[in-house]
């Protein structure tokens, strides 16, 4: 990008990355021979990092580890097949673009729609409302996963629903909150993470607050930041520095976007249509109060109110991979990429069986996902 | 069971899949074995380039063009990226019942005045209409042959290690304004299709560089990157690139950003890659953009001596990556 008028452009100065490049690196000369393991949590952060050349620009004592912030890595099987089973069902399914090509056990929603399923990829979950209206004969369901950053928006949209009395539109929740997961990782004995890059956009909604618990109890350092490589440099700096002295506590180097409280409007609307339940993760198993359900106000949006799905598709049953999926993707280690226990590159199946064209596990299938951008990006 | 999706239509890696794992096996020679813009046929002593595109473009009309442009101007530049001058077209419509006929006399309309300033004849042609629900309005076909008149031909495989890379503009133009023509997308940013014809600059550049031009592609689906890593890797030699010099307007960058697209994978329709030896470079970017086809062209990067047949991507910041050919039809993300 050779225009330096750009926004961007300020916070790519290569004048800028080598200054904070050359404070990394005296930060590990100081401490010759020392390990340091980071989790980037966000998969928005893992795709810049891999976008912008900045694996290639760390101090070999520095080791990133990419970790369950991808929306559509975490997403269990069972709802991807019941995503697809949706779409063959008399109703149009919308989803955002990254599920088209996730693998079910059979298919995906891009395969089910080669073959006449009405899915319908929407850039916002806005669009789902005009959509609902254009078709008003039909039940449309949103497919609703992600994180807080995604979430108040579908909230929004839920809300006009109901403000307009749509009657045939529906969600099918597989939405997830991001306390709980760095919870659920930082109590796994194994776990050799000693420090996070925590998400920006999450962290904009729910503030640096939120992470405040999360810290008193595992004594773990955590830096908010941004997406750009200055954010990313920084935020490397400031977290490096704070293992190696042996500081715990919250650094929020991403001020221009996130406060201490959070987006209490943002916040408030989620709650106002959502409250929390026990999810499944993919490979992470059930973690408490993870997910978000419908309040019983809002329980008319349930998709499982509209169309009866099958025993084996049932929401909130444990989660038992199906027999087929096990024979098909034996090897696959999306599981322990996720919990930031395996590299892809240490997966049998990593570009040879899976590519992003032919995905197997999730990872692979989001652009965001840590096998993809491993893939496009190496 | 396994379908056709819109990823084997994307130009990345699935259509590579689908050409090498479900069409070659069944066709294969050694003409079209090159999987070059165009094929190369010896008639007598006459070389003659031949191609074929189809359009199926939508919206049919865009900012910068329509589906008529992009049939005439999508051929014209395959003949042109193996040097050869373009003469004739053929052209076939397959039209969906109900399609409204004054639209297709304004395609039709477009088609000829691209055809007449290019210098090209449509000879040859045909019709075919399809009930309403089996086509989406119109699709187009258009199939080009072209007299090379230069030796050596460009060609993947007169890449040398030293050659610069060329691009005659700015990259993502074409594929960025689709995308946001598209029902969904309103930005208001003016940006506009890039389609335009190439022969006239590709024959001029030869007659000023002659022989140092080594070969030449124009990336269309896929973007640059593609084409890069598909010429890297059917040469065998790794090059380099240099993002900060990758030309882009700050209009496509900044929509990229929004939408979370990588122009380097965005198609574009009027431009195209070179290769030059060293020697030439200068000179042929001096006179690429005292052309109106090329005045934002730029060396964006060179060809390496070593034979993994990678292409490395210096970023702007000073990092490294390799670029991968396109995965698949790029989709809106979650975040």
């Amino acid at each position: 990008m050779n225009d330096s008028s750009s926004f961007e452009a300020d916070y790519r100065k290569p004048a800028l990355i080598s200054f904070l490049r050359q404070r990394l690196v005296s930060v590990f000369d100081a401490d010759r021979g020392r390990e340091v393991f980071c989790m980037e949590v966000c998969g928005t952060h893992t795709v810049s990092i891999f976008r912008h050349g900045i694996r290639s620009m760390l101090p070999l004592g520095l080791h990133l580890i990419s970790g369950p912030g991808c929306p559509v890595c975490v997403t269990t099987q069972r709802d991807i097949d019941a995503f697809i089973w949706l779409s063959h069902q008399d109703c149009i399914v919308t989803t955002f673009g990254d599920l088209m090509r996730v693998p079910g056990t059979e298919s995906s929603l891009q395969e089910a729609r080669a073959t006449g399923a009405r899915v319908l990829p929407v850039y916002s979950p806005m669009d789902v409302i005009s959509v609902a209206k254009e078709h008003s004969n039909l039940l449309v369901v949103f497919l609703a996963v992600g994180f807080e950053t995604t979430i108040p928006g579908i909230a929004s949209m839920l809300y006009e629903a109901k403000r307009l009395n749509l009657s045939n539109l529906a969600i099918y929740s597989a939405m997830k909150l991001m306390p709980p997961v760095l919870t659920a990782i930082f109590s796994d004995p194994d776990c050799g993470i000693q420090g996070l890059i925590c998400p920006g956009h999450v962290s904009a909604i729910i503030g640096a607050k939120a992470y405040a618990p999360f810290v008193e109890r595992y004594g773990v350092p955590c830096v908010i930041t941004g997406f750009e490589p200055v954010d990313i440099m920084r935020g490397l700096c400031q977290l490096s520095e704070m293992i190696l002295n042996g500081q715990s506590g919250i650094y929020n180097a991403y001020e221009r976007v996130v406060s201490w409280n959070g987006n209490q409007r943002a916040l408030d609307m989620m709650h106002r249509v959502f409250m929390p339940k026990d999810a499944q993760w993919r490979g992470l198993g059930t973690i408490p109060q993870s997910g978000l359900g419908l309040r019983p106000e809002y329980v008319d949006f349930d998709v499982s109110n509209h169309i009866q799905l099958p025993e084996t598709l049932k929401m909130g049953q444990d989660e038992r991979l199906p027999q087929g999926f096990l024979k098909k993707n034996h090897g696959c280690k999306c599981g322990e990429i996720i919990k930031g226990k395996a590299s892809p590159l240490s997966c049998p199946l990593f570009g040879k069986a899976c590519t992003p064209s032919r995905p197997f596990g999730p990872c692979m299938v989001s652009t965001e996902g840590t096998c993809a951008a491993f893939f496009k990006y190496g | 069971m396994r379908y056709i999706t819109l990823d084997h239509g994307s130009g990345g890696l699935a259509s590579q899949e689908l050409l090498a794992d479900h069409l070659l096996p069944f066709l294969k020679n050694s003409m079209l074995n090159e999987l070059e813009d165009s094929a190369v046929i010896q008639i007598g002593d006459t070389k003659i380039a031949f191609t074929t595109d189809s359009y199926v473009v939508d919206p049919i009309f865009f900012p910068g063009g329509d589906i008529a442009k992009l049939a005439v101007n999508g051929t014209l530049n395959d003949l042109a990226m193996k040097a050869a001058n373009p003469l004739y077209l053929s052209l076939g419509l397959i039209l969906e019942e109900g399609f409204p006929l004054n639209e297709l006399e304004q395609v039709v309309s477009s088609l000829a005045k691209a055809a007449q300033d290019a210098g090209v004849t449509v000879v040859t042609g045909d019709t075919k209409v399809v009930p309403h629900g089996k086509g989406d309005r119109i699709f187009i076909n258009t199939s080009g042959i072209g007299i090379i008149d230069c030796a050596p031909i460009p060609s993947y495989r007169r890449i040398q290690p030293g050659d610069c890379i060329l691009v005659s503009g700015t990259v993502g133009d074409h594929g960025i304004t689709i995308l946001t023509s598209r029902k969904g997308l309103h930005l208001e940013t003016p940006i506009l299709s890039d389609t335009m014809p190439l022969h006239g600059l590709v024959a001029a550049l030869l007659d000023k560089v002659g022989a140092c031009l080594h070969c030449m592609r124009d990336p269309t689906r896929g973007g640059l990157a593609t084409t890069l890593t598909e010429l890297a890797s059917r040469s065998g030699w790794s090059f380099e690139v240099d993002e900060q010099a990758i030309p882009i307007t700050h209009a496509v960058a900044s929509a990229c950003e929004i939408l979370g697209f990588d122009p380097l994978y965005l198609a574009n329709e009027g431009k195209c890659v070179i290769f030059v030896s060293s020697e030439c470079a200068q000179e042929a970017l001096r006179f690429i953009r005292s052309r109106s086809e090329g005045c934002d062209a730029a060396i964006i990067g060179r060809v390496l001596s070593d034979k993994n047949g990678r292409v490395v991507l210096n970023t702007a910041i000073g990092g490294k990556r390799l670029l991968r050919p396109l995965a698949g039809e790029p989709l809106p993300r979650i975040c």
